[in-house]
């Protein structure tokens, strides 16, 4: 049996009066995309910070890689790079000088290589020496991830790492780590553009309020949470009185409904068979995260 | 001990690449005190017979800019990174605590080292001196600096804002530095004043250090040897267990 690349149990924090986690259970197996997803002040981020070892639970275990943060530090911590949220930086360093640094605090000497390949990677080869202070918020970003990454830590843990990235870089980065997962890294993301996650993750948690309230695969809290809708244009226009309690408005000659499963879909054009009622046009629109998000939210 | 290497490397490059402020004004500063007093009281004042006073004070201005520098190395350096937030990228690695302490103190002797060098060499250009006991005089030199690279440590995870760390350096560090014996001999002090000194550590420091320039000093360098070396031990002990608990560090 493989060991999981996270395993989180029973993991309880509060800052002061504030309680940041209630008892989060999750476990993310080797190789996975995971989204962790959640209103502000759900706790993503305190989550992220003590799997790294920059806060400390209050209860519960947690391990990287079997090893636990507390205990086996050393080698917890050289199982996971993380990008934390918020854009720090050293300012008396050039972009190649914090990267040796990095490698240095890995116990890594020699990475001029793998760090090369980092800066082209993230399109700042011709950042290099110059002083992070002076980049651009996206640049900036992209250092932390290339310091995330100096170690080639089995687990990588990105903490909104697109915010602030343009559109296009935020391509060539997610396309990055999607390369770095096909390689057999873990990925685990919180971000707020639930389309990212949406593309990307295999599995996604929803975090509120310190609690776990949906972990479940991308493709399942799709199909399960929000209903489909069924956009139906009728020959003659009219829907039949057993199909009434599905409607969810009507837009113009387009009749909306909406369906709990694809597999509703048969009833309904048997009934419309049944009635005489002739589909001129069909539609399907799929929920996407946002609106499971916006569900649970509420 | 790449690990540690590495941060006492960053460490030293930090204040190299701003060595103007980190290393030159507190020679151009610690130069004029020497320039001021030694013309003002040389002809009035004669600490130990056969030294003159200018001799005299250029050990205490030594070690005085030793300590400032010293404690200003750990300490703003540790600040600056907690109030900027890249303090994370040290707490992410796997660097034990030891390495941490170990790292960022070594950095602070070399600071000082190389502020005292300074200050020393040019202090020759104003008065002869003589090194009766190196090896005394190194000792004290490392153990203060030692000491204040990791008061500089505490401090600065203490404080929670620069104003803070700004008070412990002007309400504290500056004071005792100033206070033990710099510019004078103890004994000729009043006797209260005289006892007050006696449990300033950094007069032990500052005095067993002269001794190791002249051969004389106002209490047993034996004894302020014993006392430098037990204050630096109950110093890195405290730091050490501060960085292992965690302690403002991580949250
Ligand atoms: N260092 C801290 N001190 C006090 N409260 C904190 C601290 N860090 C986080 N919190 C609180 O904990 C909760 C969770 O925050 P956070 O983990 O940053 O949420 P998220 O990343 O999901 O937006 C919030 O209510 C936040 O205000
Ligand atoms: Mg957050």
């Amino acid at each position: 049996m493989t060991l999981p690349a996270l395993e989180i149990h029973q993991v309880y924090k509060s800052f002061g009066r504030v309680q940041a986690l209630q008892g989060i259970d999750l476990t993310v197996q080797q190789g996975e995309f995971f989204a962790l997803l959640g209103p502000n002040g759900a706790g993503k981020s305190t989550l992220i910070n003590i799997l790294a070892g920059l806060a400390l639970a209050d209860s519960g275990k947690l391990a990287i890689l079997g090893h636990d943060v507390r205990a086996d530090y050393r080698q917890a911590r050289r199982s996971i790079g993380v990008v934390p949220q918020e854009l720090v930086y050293d300012a008396f360093f050039t972009v190649r000088e914090m990267l040796r640094f990095q490698s240095g605090y890995f116990g890594i000497r020699n990475n001029k290589a793998w760090i090369d390949e980092l800066l082209e990677h993230l399109a700042l080869t011709d950042k290099a020496d110059a002083y992070v202070r002076h980049l651009s918020g996206g640049m900036k970003r992209r250092v932390l991830v290339a310091q995330a990454l100096v170690h080639k830590p089995p687990v990588i843990v990105l903490d909104e790492p697109t915010a602030g990235v343009d559109v296009e870089l935020r391509q060539s980065l997610w396309a990055f780590i999607q390369h770095l997962n096909r390689q057999g890294h873990t990925i685990v993301l919180t971000t707020h553009y639930l389309e990212e996650a949406e593309a990307l993750c295999h599995r996604v948690a929803m975090l509120k309020q310190g609690q776990v309230v949906t972990l479940d695969t991308t493709a399942n809290l799709l199909n399960r949470h929000t209903a489909i809708q069924l956009r139906l244009k009728l020959a003659p226009s009219c829907l039949p009185a057993a199909l009434k309690e599905l409607s969810c408005g009507q837009d113009g000659e387009l009749f909306k409904l909406s369906l709990r499963r694809h597999a509703d879909l048969e009833g309904v054009l048997a009934t419309l068979r049944e009635s005489g009622i002739e589909v001129e046009d069909l539609e399907m629109v799929k929920p996407d995260l946002e609106d499971v998000f916006l569900e649970l939210v509420k | 001990m790449t690990g540690l290497l590495t941060l006492f490397y960053k460490e030293l490059l930090r204040f190299w690449k701003v060595s103007l402020q980190t290393v030159l004004s507190p020679l151009v500063t610690t130069l004029l005190y020497l320039l001021i007093f030694s013309h003002v009281l040389e002809a009035h004042i004669q600490v130990y017979p056969g030294i003159n006073y200018s001799s005299f004070l250029i050990p205490g201005l030594v070690m005085m800019a030793m300590l400032q520098n010293a404690f200003s190395n750990s300490s703003s350096s540790l600040i600056q990174s907690k109030m900027n937030g890249s303090i994370v990228f040290m707490l992410l690695a796997p660097l034990a605590y030891w390495e941490f302490f170990a790292a960022y103190v070594a950095a602070s002797v070399v600071r000082g080292a190389v502020v005292g060098l300074g200050v020393g060499l040019a202090g020759l250009w104003f008065a002869p001196l003589s090194l009766a006991h190196p090896l005394w005089m190194l000792a004290f030199a490392v153990l203060g600096c030692g000491m204040l690279g990791a008061a500089g440590i505490i401090s600065s995870i203490w404080a929670e804002n620069y104003d803070q760390m700004a008070a412990v350096q002007n309400f504290i560090i500056v004071p005792l530095t100033f206070l033990s014996g710099v510019f004078y001999s103890i004994h000729s002090l009043p006797p209260f004043w005289q006892a007050v000194s006696r449990v300033n550590p950094f007069f032990y420091l500052i005095d067993g250090f002269r001794y190791g320039f002249f051969g004389v000093s106002d209490v047993s360098p034996r004894l302020a040897l014993e006392i430098v070396a037990a204050c630096f031990l109950a110093l890195s002990l405290a730091t050490l267990l501060l960085l292992k608990s965690g302690f403002k560090l991580r949250k």
